[in-house]
């Protein structure tokens, strides 16, 4: 992994960091920068694995972006975590951390009147080292390349659909985590084998300490403390989401990429599943997806809790 | 803050009745901005600052409000949580402005996080009719419902010299073993000791009575060694000398299940202005429109009336509620609750029928006409869901698929009523069905399950299957459908339970039905005119016989006599008992 450019000096005692891998997410970046920026990050870890797009060219004059580059495998690094970890020992020692990927757009409880800061800041005070946002699936109304995405655009403008109830939790005994999947890609690609849908449960937002350490993407942590973000007994901790503007018009280029490249998670079963499902029936709305207003929604649906913050 | 600006060459009022302390330790240039704001308009302010804080930027303070005359600072001592240095600040601050300002009548001792929701010239109305009145809350230790740790009048009686914030493990071990021997400090003077609020706004005759008793040195030294005691030293000491305590706080301060204050942010502006409370705490250092609206003079008063925050206080219980009790059924992301500790397993009652299709012919049609709720199929099938209508996805987009279901049989059930709150859902059920949530909800008393026992030989008898494959059919049902009614007949189970053979069933069916239909929906309780369409069961006293010589035996139906004449004749068929 080198770095191609280091703006970490600007990093501040109480800044907020967001870490990110991509390859090939060009048309997403400007959308993703404003979207984070609005929160309240102050400063973006990217690491590029092997773009063709222009993404690194564009990321480097950010002004609030350093970046590191690295042809290596996205596999043979656990899918990323390898680098994000070195990342996060070097420069997050002691800060808030947000490991997103381009897709991923956070909202916890008061995003809209209340910035990232706030929620840390209340975390803080309440000895609180880490923060659910569990994978919300968004899709569109019909075809997923019905409407193209532009540059710059809200992407759930187009994917404004989602799965309100349709998610199986169990708790994984070994790390403590709960472990959760279900929604579109469960319904559409894995009826018969839901074993293999993937795992929606994500834990990225975290104070960071360098003796911490990401297992498996961001589903989960060392120590297990850190993954204890739900309540055993009946009360609900505050959460969040992370909605997944995945299944745009991009969707299929990207399938048919990963799946030649093969660096997924368990051999892209994922992917192939996507693409065969694709083929069959591509529309993942159906007469009960509920579409996307704010958290609020999200809150009285249970898909992510105030818990105790008001 | 911007309005300060204006101010600067308007000539400064005079000193009036009150004056405020206010102790400080983060976010100091939101403290400047509120000490300014009363400094300007005549309330002399004395601040004390954490020792903990580092001195640049206490320097940085003192030259921010250095143009003001009424502000002075106190001598710094360091406020850990829960110890003697809070009081010990709160009392230098308190002796400086007493001191310094003779005009102060009130003194008023606020955080650097309060923030003025009212125009202190409304505050000083308030207080100019009340001259003589302590405003402090003060109640006594059985009184008390919120201290942390479950310390009440020990507070008063063990000693603490470790701190509970880094040292909690000792804390515990300590306060174990003074109760186990005994220990017991004795309280001086026999006063008797009050918990609260530590935002009070006192007279000067109360507090020089305090500050200036010949017992100062007494109380000083036993309240050092009591926990908490910036909750406990004014409030019990003000009883002694004081006849006239309110006891409440004018700081509107409201405290989360852990006894941290809760926060207020620019989206509470609405609910603070209509609180009509003076001085709120604590207020989020970024909060910029709060800050902005709240210490500009353009923020009247409402009505000025009595503090009202009954609003702000079922938001803030709410929330602690949300985060101790959570919304029962609920599984998610921050909300898996151990078993046994849902508080309510499901989110709504719902109702299962075990046989009921079988002995009916339109049952479900019937069902869903009568109670108006949705009535599914066997949702538990082993092929398939059988949603109402045969629908392939349901409420949440639930999918029909047997393996999604079968993954997580639990999270498909508490998700099917979490999604469909506010219509009961009812739902056919066997021993041919996947049986893995028994005991979920024979536990749950949401559920209501009636069960007519055997009842699943019908369609074994209607079938056109081969004997030896009925029998062994059969066979496996009953012994399935045997060890569910164990479980239903456990003693622990919790949900409303039913269970009729086939035989006392059929022979009265409409009072069941009946009970049944009146639990669904009590408000309409009304006789059933119209009846579900028994099956025909001709022959099937024969049927079980065949079953019984072929060395099955059935146990779950009654009695069934083997003459085929003992159901009703075919021309009352379809409405066999109807009660008008």
């Amino acid at each position: 992994m080198t770095n191609v450019v280091n703006r970490t000096g600007a990093i501040r005692g109480d800044s907020i960091i967001l870490l990110c891998t991509l390859r090939n997410e060009r048309i997403r970046l400007p959308y993703f920068l404003r979207y984070y920026r609005d929160l309240g990050v102050n400063h973006f870890l990217f690491v590029d694995n092997g773009s063709e797009d222009g993404s690194a060219e564009y990321l480097q004059q950010q002004p609030d972006v350093s970046l590191w580059s690295t042809p290596g495998s996205y596999r043979k690094s656990r899918f990323g975590m390898d680098w994000i970890t070195a990342l996060q020992r070097k420069y997050c020692h002691g800060h808030w951390t947000l490991v997103v990927d381009p897709d991923e757009f956070l909202v916890y409880p008061f995003c809209e009147t209340r910035p990232l800061r706030a929620l840390t800041d209340w975390l803080d005070t309440s000895g609180i080292r880490s923060f659910s946002a569990m994978i919300l699936d968004m899709y569109p109304k019909g075809p997923m390349d019905a409407q193209p995405y532009r540059e710059g655009q809200d992407p759930f403008e187009i994917a404004q659909w989602f799965d309100s109830a349709n998610y199986s939790v169990k708790r994984n005994p070994g790390n403590g985590n709960l472990w959760i999947q279900g929604g579109p890609r469960a319904r559409v690609f894995f009826p018969e084998d839901p074993i293999k849908a993937p795992a929606l449960n994500k834990i990225p937002l975290v104070k960071w300490n360098r003796a911490y350490a990401y297992v498996s993407s961001t589903h989960m942590l060392m120590p297990r403390g850190l993954n204890l973000v739900y309540d055993e007994w009946g009360g609900e901790k505050a959460s969040g989401c992370l909605l997944h503007a995945k299944f745009l018009d991009t969707f299929a280029a990207k399938a048919e990429e990963e799946l030649k490249r093969g660096q997924h998670y368990a051999d892209s079963a994922e992917y192939r599943a996507y693409r065969d499902g694709l083929k069959a029936q591509p529309d993942l709305w159906c007469k009960w997806s509920e579409k996307y207003i704010n958290w609020r929604q999200l809150e009285i649906l249970g898909l992510m809790s105030k818990g105790n913050w008001a | 803050m911007t309005d300060g600006r204006t101010d600067l060459v308007a000539p400064q009022p005079p000193n009036g009745t009150l004056g405020f302390v206010m102790l400080s330790h983060t976010a100091l240039h939101r403290a400047a901005d509120t000490a300014r704001h009363w400094a300007e308009r005549g309330c002399p302010v004395v601040i004390h600052v954490d020792k903990r804080v580092q001195n640049w930027s206490v320097e940085k303070l003192q030259a921010d409000l250095a143009d003001l005359s009424n502000v002075r600072f106190s001598e710094r001592f360091a406020c850990e949580w829960g110890t003697w240095g809070i009081v010990a600040a709160t009392q230098a601050a308190t002796e400086v402005m007493l001191a310094e300002f003779p005009s102060v009548r009130h003194v008023y001792l606020a955080s650097g996080s309060c923030l003025p929701l009212r125009p202190v010239k409304e505050l000083i109305a308030y207080l100019d009719e009340r001259p003589r009145t302590d405003f402090i809350e003060s109640v006594t230790t059985e009184e008390v419902g919120w201290t942390i740790g479950g310390l009440n009048m020990e507070r008063f009686t063990l000693r603490f010299p470790f701190s509970w914030r880094t040292q909690r493990w000792l804390f515990d071990r300590y306060v174990a073993l003074q109760r186990r021997v005994g220990f017991q400090r004795t309280i001086p003077n026999g006063i008797v000791p009050h918990l609260g609020s530590q935002w009070w706004c006192l007279t000067r005759q109360t507090l020089s009575a305090i500050l200036q008793g010949p017992d100062r040195a007494l109380y000083d030294r036993y309240f050092r060694r009591v926990w908490i005691p910036d909750e406990s030293y004014f409030q019990t000491l003000v009883r002694q000398v004081s006849a006239n305590v309110e006891s409440r706080s004018l700081t509107l301060s409201k405290f989360d299940f852990q006894g941290k204050p809760h926060i207020f942010y620019d989206d509470h502006l609405q609910l603070l202005r209509r609180s009509d409370c003076f001085v709120a705490r604590k207020i989020w250092p970024h909060a910029n429109k709060l800050y902005a609206t709240f210490l500009s003079d353009d923020a009247e008063g409402q009505a000025g009336g009595e503090p009202n925050p009954g609003k702000i206080d079922r938001l803030f219980s709410k929330a602690v509620e949300r985060r101790v009790k959570g919304r029962p059924g609920l599984y998610m992301q921050s909300r898996f609750p151990n078993e046994h500790w849902e508080n309510g397993r499901t989110a709504a009652p719902y109702s299962v029928f075990q046989g009921f299709s079988d002995v009916f012919e339109n049952f479900e049609g019937w069902l869903g006409k009568v109670t108006g709720t949705r009535v599914h199929g066997h949702l538990f099938a082993p092929d398939r869901v059988e949603f109402a209508g045969g629908e392939a996805v349901f409420n949440g987009a639930l999918s029909d698929s047997a393996a999604l279901r079968d993954y997580n049989a639990k999270s498909f059930l508490a998700n099917l009523i979490w999604a469909t709150r506010g219509e009961r859902q009812c739902f056919q059920f066997g021993p041919g069905d996947n049986q893995e949530l028994n005991w979920f909800m024979a536990l749950d008393s949401n559920a209501q399950i009636s069960v007519i026992s055997g009842a699943w030989a019908v369609p074994l008898f209607k079938s056109n299957l081969n004997f030896t494959d009925i029998r062994r059919e059969a066979a496996r049902l009953q012994k399935i459908e045997l060890e569910h009614l164990s479980v239903l007949r456990h003693g622990a189970a919790k949900a409303r339970i039913r269970i009729w053979n086939l035989a006392e069933f059929i022979e009265n069916p409409m009072e069941p039905l009946q009970t049944i239909v009146d639990e669904i929906s009590p408000r309409s309780l009304r006789r059933l005119t119209e009846a579900p369409r028994l099956t025909d069961l001709t022959g099937f006293g024969q049927f079980l016989q065949n079953l019984r010589n072929q060395g099955m035996q059935p146990v779950l139906m009654g009695d069934f006599p083997v003459t085929n004449d003992s159901r009703p004749s075919d021309s009352r068929r379809g409405r066999p008992y109807l009660v008008k």
